[in-house]
Parts: C-alpha cells; sequence; structure tokens
C-alpha cells in the first residue's frame, strides 16, 4: 500500500469546507498541545512550590537530618523513602509470582470459559478503588495480623495490600505479552514433545520476558505512587522498619497526612517528596515503554 | 536406560508440581477477590435502605446517609468530564487522522499522555492544590477538584479514543474522500460515530477512574459534607467519605461499609458494561474484516 489515511486528500468542494477544515485542525493542534503542554505544568508547578525548600535546605539534609520534625526544622525523609521501597519491593515479591501464574492461567492452563470468567475477574479486581482496599484492610486485615503481632497496622498490612493492587497490572500485562508469542514456537515446541512446563518454562516465558518485565516496571511504579490503601493500613509511624510487623509510613502517605497543615518550608519539603515520586515514576515507566518498543528488537 | 526413565519421570513430576502452583496462585487471587467483595457485602447491606441515600449526613457521618455526598460526586464527575473530554477526544483524533504517530508533534502529544497516565494521583493532588486552589484561587471547591481530576482523565479519554479512531477500517476515509466530503464531515458524521463504542467504553472507565479517587481531591474538593450551593463550594465525594469515615470517625465503621458496597456495585457494574461495549466492538470489527 503506498497511501495511507493521512494522505488520502479530501476534495474540497467550496470555500466554506476548506475554511472549516483549517479552523479544524488548529482546533484540534490546540487541543493536542494543550494536553501535551499539562505535564510541563505538572512538573513547573511542582518545582516552584519545592524551590524554597531546596533553597534554603541543601539536599544532603534530606537524608541526613536526625528526624522529620518539620515544626523544628529538622527534614529526615530517609524514613520514609525506606519505607516506600520496603512496601513496593516487598508487594512486588509477592505480586510477580502470583501475577505470572495468573497470566500462565489464563493462556494455558484454564478452558476457554474458566479462563474468561477468570481475566473478568481480574479486571474486575483492578477496579476497586485503592480507598475501598484500604477500607478492608482496616477492618479485616489489620485485625488478624494484630491478633499474630501487635500492633496490626503494619509494613506487612501493607505489603498484601499492595500486592492485591498491583496483581492486575502484572497479570494482564504478563497475559498480553504471553498472547504476543508467536504461534509458530509454541507449535515448534510441541513438535519436539515438549511438556506443558516444558513449553511455558523453555519457549513462552522466554519469548514474553520484556514484555513481563515492562509490566512489572508499571506496577512498581503503581506501587511507589500508592497513597490512600497504603495510608489506612502501615501505621504511618516516621522509622525505619526493623521488621515486617512495624509501621512504617511512606512518601505518598506523608504528603496526605501533612499537606492539610503544613506551610512554608514544609509545605516545599512535601512538594520536593511529591516530585521525587513523579521523577521516580516518570523513570519506571520510561523503562516500561521502552522495553515495550524493543520487544522485538 | 535407567537414567532416561528417571529423567522422565522427573519431568512429569516436574510438570504436575507447575500445574498445581500455577492453579493454586489462581485460586488464592480468587478467594481474594471473593474475600473482598464477601466482607463488604456483608457489613454494608444491613447498613444500606433508601433513606440511607437521600439523607445528608449528621454527627460527621455517623447517622444519616450519604445524599449530600453523592450530589458533590456527580458535581465533581461532571466538571472533570466536560473538561476533560473535549480535550481528550481532540487529542485523540488528532493523533489518530492528523498527524503522522512517529514524527514530532504527534510524538510528543502521545508521550506526554503516557507519562501522564503514570503519575500518581497524590501528585495530581499536590499539583491541583498549587496551581487550581492556590494560584488561580479557586479555593477548596467542587471546581478545582473537578479540574485536577479532569488532568487524571485525560490519558484515559484520549488512548480509548485514538485505539477505537485507528480501528475504523481505512476503507470508510476512501469512500468519504470519494464521496467529496470533508475531513471535518468525515470526522463528525463517519469516523467518530463508527468508534462510538470504543468512546462511551473509554467514558466509562473515565468515570470509574473518577468516582473511585481519593488522594487528589483530599486537598482540592475537600472535606465538607454539606449539601454544596454551588461549584465553588467544597464538596466530599463518596471516597473521600469512606476514608474521613474510617480514619477520623470512631463509630463509623457501619455507614464506611454502606458507603464501600455503594461505590463497589457502582463500579463493577460500570466496568462489565465498558467490557461488554469493548468486546462487542471488537467482534463486530473481526466481523467487518
Amino acid at each position: 500500500m503506498i497511501w495511507s489515511k493521512r494522505n488520502i486528500s479530501s476534495p474540497s468542494a467550496s470555500a466554506d469546507t476548506v475554511f472549516a477544515d483549517t479552523l479544524m485542525r488548529y482546533l484540534l493542534h490546540g487541543a493536542a498541545g494543550l494536553a501535551a503542554a499539562l505535564v510541563l505544568l505538572i512538573l513547573l508547578f511542582l518545582a516552584s512550590e519545592s524551590w524554597p525548600a531546596l533553597q534554603h535546605i541543601s539536599i544532603k539534609r534530606f537524608l541526613t537530618d536526625p528526624s522529620w520534625h518539620p515544626g523544628e526544622d529538622m527534614y529526615n525523609l530517609a524514613p520514609m523513602l525506606s519505607g516506600t521501597l520496603y512496601a513496593a519491593c516487598g508487594a512486588l515479591v509477592l505480586a510477580t509470582p502470583l501475577g505470572i501464574a495468573s497470566a500462565l492461567f489464563i493462556a494455558y492452563y484454564a478452558s476457554p470459559r474458566t479462563a474468561g470468567i477468570y481475566r473478568r475477574l481480574v479486571e474486575l479486581l483492578a477496579g476497586i478503588p485503592s480507598v475501598v482496599f484500604g477500607f478492608w484492610g482496616l477492618t479485616t486485615l489489620v485485625p488478624l495480623i494484630n491478633q499474630l503481632h501487635p500492633p496490626g497496622a503494619s509494613l506487612l498490612a501493607g505489603i498484601l495490600i499492595l500486592t492485591l493492587m498491583i496483581l492486575p497490572t502484572i497479570a494482564l500485562t504478563a497475559y498480553a505479552a504471553l498472547l504476543a508469542v508467536p504461534g509458530e514456537y509454541l507449535r515448534g515446541a510441541a513438535a519436539l514433545g515438549l511438556s506443558r512446563w516444558g513449553l511455558i518454562s523453555g519457549v513462552a516465558l522466554p519469548s514474553a520476558k520484556t514484555g513481563i518485565v515492562a509490566g512489572i516496571m508499571l506496577a512498581a511504579g503503581r506501587a511507589i505512587g500508592e497513597t490512600m490503601a497504603v495510608l489506612m493500613v502501615a501505621g504511618n509511624v516516621v522509622q525505619h522498619a526493623g521488621s515486617l510487623f512495624d509501621p512504617v509510613r511512606t512518601l505518598a502517605a506523608n504528603i496526605a497526612l501533612e499537606m492539610a497543615y503544613a506551610i512554608d518550608n514544609h509545605r516545599a519539603a512535601l512538594f520536593v517528596s511529591g516530585l521525587t515520586l513523579m521523577l521516580l515514576v516518570m523513570a519506571l515507566s520510561g523503562i516500561a515503554g521502552w522495553l515495550g518498543r524493543n520487544r522485538h528488537g | 536406560m535407567a537414567e532416561a526413565v528417571f529423567v522422565k519421570l522427573m519431568h512429569a513430576w516436574r510438570d504436575r508440581l507447575a500445574k498445581l502452583t500455577v492453579y493454586f496462585a489462581a485460586f488464592l487471587v480468587c478467594a481474594a477477590f471473593v474475600w473482598i467483595v464477601g466482607d463488604l457485602v456483608r457489613g454494608g447491606m444491613a447498613h444500606l435502605s433508601w433513606d440511607f441515600l437521600v439523607d445528608s449526613p449528621r454527627d460527621a457521618g455517623r447517622a444519616g446517609g450519604i445524599g449530600s455526598i453523592l450530589v458533590s460526586t456527580a458535581l465533581v464527575l461532571v466538571v472533570a468530564l466536560m473538561a476533560a473530554l473535549p480535550l481528550g477526544w481532540a487529542a485523540a483524533a488528532l493523533l489518530a487522522e492528523y498527524v503522522p504517530a512517529d514524527g514530532g508533534f504527534g510524538y510528543a502529544v502521545r508521550y506526554s499522555l503516557q507519562v501522564l497516565a503514570g503519575v500518581p494521583s497524590i501528585v495530581f493532588g499536590l499539583f491541583g492544590n498549587a496551581f487550581f486552589s492556590v494560584y488561580l484561587g479557586m479555593g477548596f471547591s467542587i471546581l478545582s477538584g473537578g479540574l485536577t481530576l479532569a488532568c487524571m482523565l485525560l490519558p484515559i479519554l484520549a488512548s480509548t479514543a485514538d485505539a477505537g479512531l485507528r480501528a475504523v477500517p481505512d476503507a470508510y476515509r476512501l469512500s468519504a474522500a470519494a464521496l467529496g466530503m470533508s475531513r471535518t464531515a468525515t470526522l463528525f458524521h463517519l469516523l467518530l460515530p463508527a468508534a462510538a463504542p470504543a468512546l462511551a467504553a473509554g467514558l466509562l472507565l473515565g468515570i470509574g477512574r473518577a468516582i473511585a479517587e481519593t488522594a487528589a481531591l483530599l486537598f482540592t474538593s475537600g472535606y465538607v459534607d454539606r449539601m454544596p450551593g454551588s461549584l465553588l463550594d467544597s464538596g466530599r465525594t463518596l471516597a473521600i467519605h469512606i476514608f474521613d469515615l474510617s480514619m477520623n470517625v470512631s463509630g463509623g465503621d457501619a455507614p464506611a461499609h454502606a458507603s464501600a458496597l455503594i461505590l463497589v456495585v457502582a463500579l463493577l457494574l460500570i466496568n462489565i458494561v465498558a467490557m461488554r461495549l469493548a468486546a462487542g466492538w471488537q467482534r463486530r470489527k473481526i466481523m467487518s474484516e
């Protein structure tokens, strides 16, 4: 095919339609430009709001101050950073095998009918709002963990809730990646007499690897940025967690908790943590996008 | 020989083990889903009644209903859609019909929408607070909450509409050109109607995302649970109501359960309808080719 849809020239009968088409083109460009400028606007405002803090407080102090007491001019974000990373890594460790197993179940194990129902269920799980996950964790999971080891509201509760929230992302992207494995690979493997697991571990998973990793990156971004659910179950004590049962506070939860009454440098410090979150997530989704583009490279 | 038999046995065991593991994982996910929904239904059914839906909350939400909160939620949603729909669909039309996907402007728009889709909702909340509430002086209001949400919805609306327009067969465009239709007329009378199921599915997904949102609205639309008098009043949405009842109000668990049940049922219905639309649209596309 030589032509593409953009080269289809519409014969314009009158000056009116030419004018309408030109106007339309400008309008669409304007709207799309506005949409694209939004990211820059967000970055600009985050940066300008955190500027006072970056000016008065050296970046090193966000990691080396004795504690997080903005009222007394101490701005140590390190415990929140470690809380965020612990929670996100823990959730990834649990959700990755569960998510990939779910994708394998849909793609290779279940009957078409069961697979359809199960996929629907995973999609619906993705649709449950974070505040409901948090509420369920608070009323069901936290008391259960409390019986095991007080206080209940803990890193573990945060990890379990986050696992449920990012599992659909991993499962659905992994399934999409498995679907994209060329059928001839699978038929070739079957012709060689490979068993089902041999086929999955030797052929399907390796060729779907980049897609699956991209999904995991997206899920990591979601886990790092998640606010409400973690805020409701993780206990929100500013400390480096010593065990799974210690309460922790994440960066995002810290913003949600303190934004209401923060002023001056305190407010600016919260914007610094917001900016940090945004850059982290942008880096992760950048890697995911890059992997997705180079899937067949 | 014995070794070969051994290897074969090992492989059979390995296969069985893998199968067991995969089934177990699937079972775990199903069990978690049933557990969550079951808990919500059990905790929420007792408190649910018509009065609960229409009354205003009293005593910080412990008594009364969620009438004014449903109104605030609807208003925030309407503001968000009014702002995001034209922008999102216009961006999609441009990307799908007017500019090449990999060339300068198209690539920039697509890339920034992709970045926007990944931004955490609390960051949208910070931005909304700094830009709409403080810089533009809207304060804590339904308007600033709705506009913040609009920023969040933009990538969903644009990407679903883009995919829908791209799925319209090129034969439609060629026929329109052959009939001498202008591009604008082709877009409005042919391409958008043909992509309508995809647009509707995207719209529903956007609505679902909007009514589920909490973190972005905490510092933009605010906490006030009165019936809003205008768009410049602060209004509490259903998700924030659940959050506030469960975290800040002791004895608020029963109404929180009921509100969570309503929210989840609404979202499940919206998602099921959206899936149906998307599936039906794909089937029709395959049939027509």
